[in-house]
Protein backbone atom coordinates (compact mmCIF):
# COMPACT_ATOMS: atom_id res chain seq x y z
CA UNK A 1 0.00 0.00 0.00
CA UNK A 2 1.50 3.27 -1.07
CA UNK A 3 0.13 5.70 1.45
CA UNK A 4 0.64 9.27 0.29
CA UNK A 5 1.73 10.25 3.76
CA UNK A 6 5.13 10.26 5.35
CA UNK A 7 6.24 7.18 7.22
CA UNK A 8 6.39 9.03 10.52
CA UNK A 9 2.67 9.64 10.69
CA UNK A 10 1.74 9.54 14.33
CA UNK A 11 -1.88 8.75 13.68
CA UNK A 12 -1.19 5.90 11.30
CA UNK A 13 1.33 4.59 13.77
CA UNK A 14 -1.08 4.70 16.67
CA UNK A 15 -3.72 2.78 14.72
CA UNK A 16 -1.24 0.13 13.62
CA UNK A 17 0.12 -0.14 17.15
CA UNK A 18 -3.32 -0.40 18.74
CA UNK A 19 -4.43 -3.05 16.27
CA UNK A 20 -1.17 -4.95 16.48
CA UNK A 21 -1.36 -5.04 20.28
CA UNK A 22 -5.00 -6.16 20.28
CA UNK A 23 -4.34 -8.79 17.64
CA UNK A 24 -1.25 -10.02 19.44
CA UNK A 25 -3.16 -10.37 22.71
CA UNK A 26 -5.91 -12.16 20.85
CA UNK A 27 -3.49 -14.57 19.19
CA UNK A 28 -1.86 -15.45 22.53
CA UNK A 29 -5.34 -15.81 23.96
CA UNK A 30 -6.32 -18.13 21.08
CA UNK A 31 -3.25 -20.34 20.94
CA UNK A 32 -2.17 -20.24 24.59
CA UNK A 33 -4.64 -22.75 26.02
CA UNK A 34 -3.80 -25.36 23.39
CA UNK A 35 -0.11 -25.08 24.19
CA UNK A 36 -0.80 -25.20 27.92
CA UNK A 37 -2.75 -28.43 27.54
CA UNK A 38 -0.05 -29.99 25.39
CA UNK A 39 2.73 -29.14 27.84
CA UNK A 40 0.72 -30.15 30.89
CA UNK A 41 0.02 -33.56 29.41
CA UNK A 42 3.74 -34.38 29.43
CA UNK A 43 4.06 -33.84 33.16
CA UNK A 44 5.70 -36.61 35.17
CA UNK A 45 3.89 -35.66 38.40
CA UNK A 46 0.45 -36.49 39.76
CA UNK A 47 -0.89 -32.97 39.70
CA UNK A 48 -1.92 -30.64 36.92
CA UNK A 49 0.62 -27.93 37.44
CA UNK A 50 1.89 -25.58 34.81
CA UNK A 51 4.69 -25.37 33.93
CA UNK A 52 5.26 -29.12 34.40
CA UNK A 53 8.25 -30.14 36.47
CA UNK A 54 9.67 -32.24 33.64
CA UNK A 55 8.74 -34.08 30.50
CA UNK A 56 7.57 -37.66 30.42
CA UNK A 57 5.20 -39.87 28.50
CA UNK A 58 3.95 -41.44 31.72
CA UNK A 59 0.33 -40.41 31.33
CA UNK A 60 0.26 -41.37 27.69
CA UNK A 61 1.32 -44.89 28.68
CA UNK A 62 -1.41 -44.84 31.33
CA UNK A 63 -3.94 -44.31 28.54
CA UNK A 64 -3.16 -47.76 27.19
CA UNK A 65 -4.83 -49.23 30.28
CA UNK A 66 -7.78 -46.86 30.33
CA UNK A 67 -10.42 -49.20 28.90
CA UNK A 68 -13.37 -46.91 29.47
CA UNK A 69 -11.64 -44.02 27.79
CA UNK A 70 -10.66 -46.19 24.82
CA UNK A 71 -14.18 -47.51 24.37
CA UNK A 72 -15.56 -43.97 24.50
CA UNK A 73 -12.99 -42.80 21.95
CA UNK A 74 -13.85 -45.71 19.66
CA UNK A 75 -17.60 -45.07 19.73
CA UNK A 76 -17.00 -41.36 19.08
CA UNK A 77 -14.84 -42.21 16.07
CA UNK A 78 -17.39 -44.67 14.68
CA UNK A 79 -20.26 -42.20 15.07
CA UNK A 80 -18.20 -39.36 13.57
CA UNK A 81 -17.27 -41.58 10.61
CA UNK A 82 -20.86 -42.54 9.76
CA UNK A 83 -22.11 -39.03 10.41
CA UNK A 84 -19.58 -37.62 7.98
CA UNK A 85 -20.40 -40.21 5.34
CA UNK A 86 -24.16 -39.57 5.48
CA UNK A 87 -23.76 -35.80 5.82
CA UNK A 88 -21.45 -35.56 2.81
CA UNK A 89 -23.84 -37.51 0.57
CA UNK A 90 -26.92 -35.62 1.76
CA UNK A 91 -25.22 -32.24 1.94
CA UNK A 92 -23.70 -32.47 -1.54
CA UNK A 93 -26.99 -33.60 -3.03
CA UNK A 94 -28.85 -30.80 -1.29
CA UNK A 95 -26.41 -28.11 -2.35
CA UNK A 96 -26.50 -29.36 -5.96
CA UNK A 97 -30.28 -29.08 -5.85
CA UNK A 98 -30.13 -25.63 -4.26
CA UNK A 99 -27.57 -24.38 -6.76
CA UNK A 100 -29.51 -25.63 -9.77
CA UNK A 101 -33.00 -24.66 -8.74
CA UNK A 102 -34.27 -21.20 -9.53
CA UNK A 103 -37.41 -21.41 -7.42
CA UNK A 104 -38.05 -18.76 -4.81
CA UNK A 105 -38.23 -21.48 -2.17
CA UNK A 106 -34.50 -21.95 -2.47
CA UNK A 107 -33.77 -19.14 -0.05
CA UNK A 108 -36.09 -20.65 2.52
CA UNK A 109 -34.58 -24.13 2.12
CA UNK A 110 -31.14 -22.68 2.56
CA UNK A 111 -32.15 -21.02 5.83
CA UNK A 112 -33.83 -24.22 6.99
CA UNK A 113 -30.69 -26.28 6.38
CA UNK A 114 -28.52 -23.73 8.15
CA UNK A 115 -30.80 -23.34 11.14
CA UNK A 116 -29.28 -26.20 13.16
CA UNK A 117 -26.17 -24.02 13.38
CA UNK A 118 -28.09 -21.14 14.92
CA UNK A 119 -30.63 -22.87 17.12
CA UNK A 120 -29.49 -24.14 20.51
CA UNK A 121 -28.18 -27.64 19.86
CA UNK A 122 -29.17 -28.70 23.34
CA UNK A 123 -32.80 -27.83 22.63
CA UNK A 124 -32.60 -29.84 19.41
CA UNK A 125 -31.05 -32.80 21.24
CA UNK A 126 -33.88 -32.73 23.73
CA UNK A 127 -36.49 -32.34 20.97
CA UNK A 128 -35.03 -35.35 19.16
CA UNK A 129 -35.20 -37.43 22.34
CA UNK A 130 -38.83 -36.42 22.87
CA UNK A 131 -39.57 -37.20 19.23
CA UNK A 132 -38.12 -40.70 19.13
CA UNK A 133 -39.62 -41.65 22.46
CA UNK A 134 -43.02 -40.49 21.14
CA UNK A 135 -42.49 -42.84 18.23
CA UNK A 136 -41.83 -45.61 20.72
CA UNK A 137 -38.09 -45.97 20.24
CA UNK A 138 -35.35 -45.56 22.78
CA UNK A 139 -32.01 -43.83 22.12
CA UNK A 140 -29.55 -45.91 20.13
CA UNK A 141 -26.56 -45.50 17.84
CA UNK A 142 -28.51 -45.06 14.55
CA UNK A 143 -30.60 -42.29 16.10
CA UNK A 144 -27.46 -40.72 17.53
CA UNK A 145 -25.91 -40.71 14.07
CA UNK A 146 -29.08 -39.21 12.56
CA UNK A 147 -29.04 -36.46 15.20
CA UNK A 148 -25.38 -35.72 14.52
CA UNK A 149 -26.07 -35.56 10.78
CA UNK A 150 -28.72 -32.88 11.33
CA UNK A 151 -26.40 -30.62 13.29
CA UNK A 152 -23.34 -31.32 11.13
CA UNK A 153 -24.83 -31.14 7.64
CA UNK A 154 -24.64 -27.29 7.54
CA UNK A 155 -20.84 -27.46 7.44
CA UNK A 156 -20.85 -29.63 4.30
CA UNK A 157 -23.62 -27.58 2.76
CA UNK A 158 -21.87 -24.29 3.32
CA UNK A 159 -18.49 -25.16 1.85
CA UNK A 160 -20.02 -27.15 -1.04
CA UNK A 161 -22.45 -24.38 -1.97
CA UNK A 162 -19.57 -21.89 -1.87
CA UNK A 163 -17.54 -23.93 -4.35
CA UNK A 164 -20.60 -24.57 -6.56
CA UNK A 165 -21.17 -20.85 -6.96
CA UNK A 166 -17.61 -20.55 -8.24
CA UNK A 167 -18.23 -23.27 -10.79
CA UNK A 168 -18.50 -21.89 -14.31
CA UNK A 169 -21.80 -23.20 -15.77
CA UNK A 170 -20.39 -23.07 -19.31
CA UNK A 171 -18.14 -25.98 -18.33
CA UNK A 172 -21.25 -28.08 -17.71
CA UNK A 173 -22.80 -26.93 -20.99
CA UNK A 174 -19.60 -27.89 -22.77
CA UNK A 175 -19.74 -31.36 -21.26
CA UNK A 176 -23.40 -31.83 -22.22
CA UNK A 177 -22.90 -30.57 -25.76
CA UNK A 178 -20.01 -32.99 -26.18
CA UNK A 179 -22.47 -35.78 -25.42
CA UNK A 180 -21.74 -36.35 -21.74
CA UNK A 181 -24.63 -37.72 -19.69
CA UNK A 182 -25.71 -36.07 -16.44
CA UNK A 183 -23.88 -38.67 -14.37
CA UNK A 184 -20.78 -38.47 -16.52
CA UNK A 185 -20.74 -34.68 -16.23
CA UNK A 186 -21.19 -34.86 -12.48
CA UNK A 187 -18.45 -37.42 -12.04
CA UNK A 188 -15.89 -35.99 -14.45
CA UNK A 189 -16.55 -32.24 -14.31
CA UNK A 190 -18.57 -31.10 -11.31
CA UNK A 191 -17.18 -33.40 -8.67
CA UNK A 192 -13.48 -32.77 -9.31
CA UNK A 193 -14.11 -29.02 -9.31
CA UNK A 194 -16.08 -28.92 -6.08
CA UNK A 195 -13.99 -31.60 -4.35
CA UNK A 196 -12.01 -29.10 -2.21
CA UNK A 197 -15.27 -27.63 -0.90
CA UNK A 198 -16.77 -31.03 -0.19
CA UNK A 199 -13.51 -32.15 1.42
CA UNK A 200 -13.29 -29.16 3.76
CA UNK A 201 -16.94 -29.61 4.66
CA UNK A 202 -16.40 -33.28 5.41
CA UNK A 203 -13.47 -32.42 7.63
CA UNK A 204 -15.40 -29.78 9.58
CA UNK A 205 -18.34 -32.15 9.86
CA UNK A 206 -16.15 -34.93 11.24
CA UNK A 207 -14.63 -32.64 13.86
CA UNK A 208 -18.03 -31.25 14.84
CA UNK A 209 -19.51 -34.70 15.24
CA UNK A 210 -16.53 -36.01 17.18
CA UNK A 211 -16.81 -33.04 19.51
CA UNK A 212 -20.59 -32.98 19.88
CA UNK A 213 -21.94 -33.01 23.42
CA UNK A 214 -25.50 -31.57 23.38
CA UNK A 215 -26.99 -34.12 20.96
CA UNK A 216 -25.03 -37.09 22.30
CA UNK A 217 -26.11 -36.22 25.80
CA UNK A 218 -29.72 -37.00 24.94
CA UNK A 219 -29.48 -39.57 22.15
CA UNK A 220 -26.80 -42.04 23.24
CA UNK A 221 -28.00 -45.15 25.05
CA UNK A 222 -26.83 -46.15 28.53
CA UNK A 223 -24.20 -48.56 27.29
CA UNK A 224 -22.35 -46.30 24.89
CA UNK A 225 -20.40 -43.38 26.22
CA UNK A 226 -19.03 -40.75 23.88
CA UNK A 227 -15.53 -39.40 24.38
CA UNK A 228 -16.37 -35.71 24.94
CA UNK A 229 -19.03 -36.60 27.48
CA UNK A 230 -16.73 -39.02 29.25
CA UNK A 231 -14.02 -36.35 29.39
CA UNK A 232 -16.49 -33.75 30.57
CA UNK A 233 -17.56 -35.94 33.46
CA UNK A 234 -13.93 -36.70 34.27
CA UNK A 235 -13.12 -33.01 34.43
CA UNK A 236 -16.21 -32.30 36.50
CA UNK A 237 -15.55 -34.98 39.11
CA UNK A 238 -11.85 -35.71 39.43
CA UNK A 239 -9.24 -33.79 37.52
CA UNK A 240 -6.66 -36.41 36.72
CA UNK A 241 -3.70 -36.07 34.47
CA UNK A 242 -4.92 -38.79 32.11
CA UNK A 243 -7.53 -36.26 30.95
CA UNK A 244 -4.65 -34.00 29.95
CA UNK A 245 -3.04 -36.86 28.06
CA UNK A 246 -6.25 -37.60 26.13
CA UNK A 247 -6.52 -33.90 25.40
CA UNK A 248 -2.95 -33.99 24.15
CA UNK A 249 -3.80 -36.87 21.82
CA UNK A 250 -6.87 -35.00 20.53
CA UNK A 251 -4.90 -31.80 19.96
CA UNK A 252 -2.16 -33.63 18.05
CA UNK A 253 -4.65 -35.61 15.95
CA UNK A 254 -6.58 -32.42 15.16
CA UNK A 255 -3.38 -30.73 14.05
CA UNK A 256 -2.45 -33.65 11.82
CA UNK A 257 -5.93 -33.81 10.29
CA UNK A 258 -5.91 -30.04 9.77
CA UNK A 259 -2.58 -30.21 7.97
CA UNK A 260 -3.91 -33.00 5.76
CA UNK A 261 -7.08 -31.00 5.04
CA UNK A 262 -4.97 -27.94 4.28
CA UNK A 263 -2.78 -29.90 1.87
CA UNK A 264 -5.60 -31.73 0.12
CA UNK A 265 -8.37 -29.16 0.08
CA UNK A 266 -6.82 -25.80 0.94
CA UNK A 267 -8.89 -25.60 4.11
CA UNK A 268 -7.89 -22.07 5.09
CA UNK A 269 -8.73 -20.73 1.63
CA UNK A 270 -12.14 -22.41 1.78
CA UNK A 271 -12.94 -20.83 5.11
CA UNK A 272 -11.64 -17.33 4.47
CA UNK A 273 -13.55 -16.94 1.26
CA UNK B 1 -35.97 -36.34 4.79
CA UNK B 2 -34.25 -33.45 6.48
CA UNK B 3 -37.60 -31.87 7.22
CA UNK B 4 -38.78 -35.08 8.85
CA UNK B 5 -35.67 -35.34 10.99
CA UNK B 6 -35.30 -31.74 12.03
CA UNK B 7 -38.65 -30.00 11.86
CA UNK B 8 -40.77 -32.85 13.19
CA UNK B 9 -38.90 -33.10 16.51
CA UNK B 10 -39.30 -29.36 16.95
CA UNK B 11 -43.05 -29.62 16.35
CA UNK B 12 -43.33 -32.41 18.90
CA UNK B 13 -41.31 -30.27 21.28
CA UNK B 14 -43.76 -27.40 20.93
CA UNK B 15 -46.69 -29.75 21.43
CA UNK B 16 -45.06 -31.20 24.52
CA UNK B 17 -44.39 -27.77 25.95
CA UNK B 18 -48.13 -27.11 25.80
CA UNK B 19 -49.18 -30.32 27.52
CA UNK B 20 -49.68 -31.38 31.12
CA UNK B 21 -47.56 -34.53 31.15
CA UNK B 22 -45.19 -36.45 28.90
CA UNK B 23 -48.06 -38.14 27.05
CA UNK B 24 -49.24 -35.05 25.19
CA UNK B 25 -52.85 -35.83 25.99
CA UNK B 26 -54.35 -32.55 27.14
CA UNK B 27 -53.16 -29.07 26.35
CA UNK B 28 -52.43 -26.30 28.79
CA UNK B 29 -50.37 -23.16 28.98
CA UNK B 30 -49.31 -23.94 32.53
CA UNK B 31 -45.66 -24.52 31.64
CA UNK B 32 -45.35 -21.09 30.11
CA UNK B 33 -47.25 -19.52 32.98
CA UNK B 34 -44.81 -21.23 35.35
CA UNK B 35 -41.88 -19.75 33.48
CA UNK B 36 -43.15 -16.21 33.34
CA UNK B 37 -44.55 -16.39 36.86
CA UNK B 38 -41.18 -17.26 38.34
CA UNK B 39 -38.57 -14.53 38.43
CA UNK B 40 -35.83 -17.14 38.93
CA UNK B 41 -36.35 -18.63 35.48
CA UNK B 42 -36.76 -15.21 33.99
CA UNK B 43 -33.46 -14.10 35.47
CA UNK B 44 -31.68 -17.13 34.03
CA UNK B 45 -32.89 -16.29 30.53
CA UNK B 46 -31.76 -12.68 30.89
CA UNK B 47 -28.40 -13.70 32.34
CA UNK B 48 -27.86 -16.06 29.42
CA UNK B 49 -28.74 -13.47 26.80
CA UNK B 50 -26.48 -10.90 28.51
CA UNK B 51 -23.64 -13.39 28.77
CA UNK B 52 -23.78 -13.75 25.01
CA UNK B 53 -23.62 -9.97 24.53
CA UNK B 54 -20.54 -9.66 26.75
CA UNK B 55 -18.67 -12.53 25.14
CA UNK B 56 -19.59 -11.32 21.64
CA UNK B 57 -18.28 -7.82 22.40
CA UNK B 58 -14.98 -9.22 23.66
CA UNK B 59 -14.74 -11.30 20.47
CA UNK B 60 -15.42 -8.25 18.34
CA UNK B 61 -12.83 -6.01 20.03
CA UNK B 62 -10.10 -8.62 19.70
CA UNK B 63 -11.27 -10.40 16.58
CA UNK B 64 -11.60 -7.36 14.32
CA UNK B 65 -7.92 -6.40 14.57
CA UNK B 66 -6.89 -9.97 13.70
CA UNK B 67 -9.08 -9.93 10.60
CA UNK B 68 -7.90 -6.42 9.70
CA UNK B 69 -4.24 -7.34 9.91
CA UNK B 70 -4.83 -10.70 8.26
CA UNK B 71 -6.55 -9.09 5.27
CA UNK B 72 -3.45 -6.96 4.71
CA UNK B 73 -1.02 -9.85 4.76
CA UNK B 74 0.34 -11.85 1.84
CA UNK B 75 -1.43 -15.07 0.89
CA UNK B 76 1.05 -17.29 2.71
CA UNK B 77 1.02 -15.41 5.99
CA UNK B 78 -2.73 -15.10 5.70
CA UNK B 79 -3.25 -18.83 5.52
CA UNK B 80 -0.94 -19.31 8.52
CA UNK B 81 -3.00 -16.84 10.56
CA UNK B 82 -6.28 -18.44 9.50
CA UNK B 83 -4.82 -21.82 10.37
CA UNK B 84 -3.92 -20.60 13.87
CA UNK B 85 -7.32 -18.96 14.28
CA UNK B 86 -9.30 -22.07 13.38
CA UNK B 87 -7.08 -24.42 15.35
CA UNK B 88 -8.89 -23.71 18.61
CA UNK B 89 -12.36 -24.13 17.15
CA UNK B 90 -11.48 -27.52 15.73
CA UNK B 91 -9.89 -28.91 18.86
CA UNK B 92 -12.58 -30.34 21.04
CA UNK B 93 -14.53 -27.86 23.18
CA UNK B 94 -14.01 -30.08 26.20
CA UNK B 95 -10.26 -29.96 25.67
CA UNK B 96 -10.21 -26.18 25.32
CA UNK B 97 -12.32 -25.73 28.40
CA UNK B 98 -10.07 -28.11 30.27
CA UNK B 99 -7.08 -25.98 29.30
CA UNK B 100 -8.77 -22.98 30.81
CA UNK B 101 -9.34 -24.82 34.07
CA UNK B 102 -5.59 -25.38 34.25
CA UNK B 103 -5.04 -21.69 33.52
CA UNK B 104 -7.74 -20.12 35.68
CA UNK B 105 -7.78 -22.45 38.68
CA UNK B 106 -6.58 -21.50 42.16
CA UNK B 107 -3.22 -23.07 41.41
CA UNK B 108 -3.43 -22.05 37.76
CA UNK B 109 -1.01 -20.02 35.74
CA UNK B 110 -2.72 -16.67 36.25
CA UNK B 111 -2.88 -17.12 39.99
CA UNK B 112 0.73 -18.33 40.17
CA UNK B 113 1.87 -15.11 38.55
CA UNK B 114 -0.59 -13.03 40.55
CA UNK B 115 0.32 -14.48 43.95
CA UNK B 116 4.03 -14.21 43.19
CA UNK B 117 3.52 -10.45 43.35
CA UNK B 118 2.14 -10.98 46.85
CA UNK B 119 -1.58 -10.62 46.06
CA UNK B 120 -4.42 -12.79 47.28
CA UNK B 121 -5.39 -15.51 44.79
CA UNK B 122 -8.08 -14.42 42.35
CA UNK B 123 -11.33 -16.24 41.91
CA UNK B 124 -11.70 -16.77 38.19
CA UNK B 125 -13.14 -20.23 37.87
CA UNK B 126 -16.85 -20.38 38.64
CA UNK B 127 -17.29 -16.65 38.02
CA UNK B 128 -18.94 -14.85 35.17
CA UNK B 129 -15.70 -13.11 34.20
CA UNK B 130 -14.15 -16.52 33.71
CA UNK B 131 -17.06 -17.76 31.63
CA UNK B 132 -16.94 -14.68 29.38
CA UNK B 133 -13.18 -15.02 28.91
CA UNK B 134 -13.36 -18.66 27.98
CA UNK B 135 -16.39 -18.25 25.71
CA UNK B 136 -14.61 -15.43 23.91
CA UNK B 137 -11.59 -17.63 23.25
CA UNK B 138 -13.64 -20.63 22.25
CA UNK B 139 -15.85 -18.74 19.79
CA UNK B 140 -13.46 -16.07 18.48
CA UNK B 141 -12.87 -17.84 15.12
CA UNK B 142 -16.56 -17.48 14.30
CA UNK B 143 -16.08 -13.73 14.54
CA UNK B 144 -12.78 -13.49 12.69
CA UNK B 145 -13.68 -15.54 9.60
CA UNK B 146 -16.73 -13.62 8.32
CA UNK B 147 -15.02 -10.26 8.94
CA UNK B 148 -11.92 -11.48 7.13
CA UNK B 149 -14.06 -12.57 4.17
CA UNK B 150 -15.61 -9.14 3.83
CA UNK B 151 -12.38 -7.24 4.44
CA UNK B 152 -10.41 -9.20 1.87
CA UNK B 153 -13.12 -8.61 -0.75
CA UNK B 154 -13.14 -4.87 -0.08
CA UNK B 155 -11.59 -2.60 -2.65
CA UNK B 156 -8.35 -1.31 -1.06
CA UNK B 157 -8.64 1.80 -3.23
CA UNK B 158 -11.49 3.03 -1.05
CA UNK B 159 -9.29 3.27 2.02
CA UNK B 160 -6.49 4.77 -0.06
CA UNK B 161 -8.90 7.34 -1.47
CA UNK B 162 -9.98 8.30 2.02
CA UNK B 163 -6.39 8.83 3.08
CA UNK B 164 -5.53 10.70 -0.11
CA UNK B 165 -8.40 13.04 0.66
CA UNK B 166 -6.78 13.82 3.96
CA UNK B 167 -8.61 11.61 6.41
CA UNK B 168 -6.35 10.12 9.06
CA UNK B 169 -6.02 6.42 9.67
CA UNK B 170 -8.48 6.35 12.56
CA UNK B 171 -11.01 8.37 10.64
CA UNK B 172 -10.62 6.06 7.65
CA UNK B 173 -11.17 3.08 9.90
CA UNK B 174 -14.33 4.40 11.49
CA UNK B 175 -15.81 6.15 8.47
CA UNK B 176 -14.81 3.84 5.60
CA UNK B 177 -13.47 0.43 6.55
CA UNK B 178 -15.73 -0.34 9.49
CA UNK B 179 -19.03 0.63 7.82
CA UNK B 180 -18.11 -1.29 4.69
CA UNK B 181 -17.24 -4.39 6.67
CA UNK B 182 -20.43 -4.19 8.70
CA UNK B 183 -22.11 -7.16 6.95
CA UNK B 184 -19.17 -9.33 8.01
CA UNK B 185 -19.28 -7.93 11.53
CA UNK B 186 -23.01 -8.69 11.80
CA UNK B 187 -22.56 -12.20 10.41
CA UNK B 188 -19.75 -12.75 12.89
CA UNK B 189 -21.86 -11.41 15.75
CA UNK B 190 -24.77 -13.71 14.89
CA UNK B 191 -22.54 -16.78 14.80
CA UNK B 192 -20.59 -15.88 17.93
CA UNK B 193 -23.66 -14.88 19.88
CA UNK B 194 -25.67 -18.01 19.14
CA UNK B 195 -22.64 -20.18 19.82
CA UNK B 196 -21.90 -18.43 23.12
CA UNK B 197 -25.33 -18.65 24.66
CA UNK B 198 -25.73 -22.31 23.77
CA UNK B 199 -22.21 -23.39 24.76
CA UNK B 200 -23.34 -25.91 27.32
CA UNK B 201 -19.99 -27.54 28.07
CA UNK B 202 -18.08 -24.32 28.62
CA UNK B 203 -20.84 -22.75 30.67
CA UNK B 204 -21.16 -25.69 33.04
CA UNK B 205 -17.47 -26.51 33.43
CA UNK B 206 -16.26 -22.96 33.94
CA UNK B 207 -19.42 -21.60 35.52
CA UNK B 208 -19.81 -24.52 37.90
CA UNK B 209 -23.07 -25.47 39.55
CA UNK B 210 -23.90 -22.05 40.95
CA UNK B 211 -23.92 -20.09 37.71
CA UNK B 212 -26.95 -21.47 35.92
CA UNK B 213 -27.57 -20.56 32.32
CA UNK B 214 -30.42 -21.56 30.05
CA UNK B 215 -28.90 -24.73 28.51
CA UNK B 216 -28.05 -26.15 31.94
CA UNK B 217 -31.51 -25.21 33.15
CA UNK B 218 -33.09 -27.17 30.29
CA UNK B 219 -30.81 -30.12 30.93
CA UNK B 220 -31.55 -30.17 34.64
CA UNK B 221 -35.29 -30.00 34.08
CA UNK B 222 -35.20 -32.72 31.42
CA UNK B 223 -32.79 -35.22 32.93
CA UNK B 224 -32.45 -34.20 36.58
CA UNK B 225 -36.04 -33.33 37.46
CA UNK B 226 -37.53 -35.44 34.67
CA UNK B 227 -40.03 -32.66 34.01
CA UNK B 228 -40.21 -33.01 30.25
CA UNK B 229 -43.06 -30.61 29.51
CA UNK B 230 -41.41 -27.80 31.45
CA UNK B 231 -38.03 -28.51 29.83
CA UNK B 232 -39.80 -28.36 26.46
CA UNK B 233 -41.35 -25.01 27.34
CA UNK B 234 -37.91 -23.73 28.40
CA UNK B 235 -36.42 -24.94 25.10
CA UNK B 236 -39.13 -23.25 23.07
CA UNK B 237 -38.76 -19.96 24.96
CA UNK B 238 -35.00 -20.10 24.58
CA UNK B 239 -35.24 -20.85 20.86
CA UNK B 240 -37.72 -18.05 20.28
CA UNK B 241 -35.46 -15.62 22.15
CA UNK B 242 -32.50 -16.67 20.01
CA UNK B 243 -34.54 -16.37 16.82
CA UNK B 244 -35.70 -12.87 17.73
CA UNK B 245 -32.14 -11.73 18.38
CA UNK B 246 -30.86 -13.34 15.17
CA UNK B 247 -33.76 -11.74 13.28
CA UNK B 248 -32.96 -8.28 14.62
CA UNK B 249 -29.25 -8.65 13.85
CA UNK B 250 -30.11 -9.92 10.39
CA UNK B 251 -32.32 -6.93 9.69
CA UNK B 252 -29.52 -4.62 10.80
CA UNK B 253 -27.16 -6.57 8.55
CA UNK B 254 -29.44 -6.18 5.53
CA UNK B 255 -29.68 -2.44 6.09
CA UNK B 256 -25.92 -2.18 6.40
CA UNK B 257 -25.51 -4.02 3.10
CA UNK B 258 -27.60 -1.49 1.22
CA UNK B 259 -25.66 1.22 3.02
CA UNK B 260 -22.43 -0.35 1.79
CA UNK B 261 -23.64 -0.37 -1.80
CA UNK B 262 -24.99 3.16 -1.77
Amino acid sequence: MAAPRTALDLEALSLRAAFAVLAAIAMVFLIGPTIVVLLTSFTPSESLRFPPSGLSLRWYWALLDADQMQRAAWSSLVVAFWTTLVAVVLGTAASLAIARSQSKWVGATDVLFMSPLLLPALAFGFAALVFISRLGFSPSIPFLIAGHVIVCVPFVLRTTTASLTQLDPSLLDASYSLGGSWWMTFRRVTLPLIAPGVGSGAFLCFMASFDNVPVSLFLSDERTEMLPIHLWQQIDTNLDVRTAAVSGVIVILTLVLMLIAERMAGLTRQLAR
Amino acid sequence: MFVACFVAPLCVLIALSLSKDANIASFTAANYAKFFGDSFNYAILLETLLLGVKATLVCLVFGYPIAWICARCGARLQSIIVFLVILPILTSVVVRTFAWIVILGRQGIINQVWTSFGFEPLRLLYTEVGVVMVLAQVQMPLMVLPILTVLSRMDPNLADASRALGAGEWRTLFRVTLPLSLPGVIAGCILTYTACITAFVTQTLIGGARLIYMPLNIYQQAIGANNWPFAAALSVIFMVAVLIIVGVLNAVGRRSETYGRA
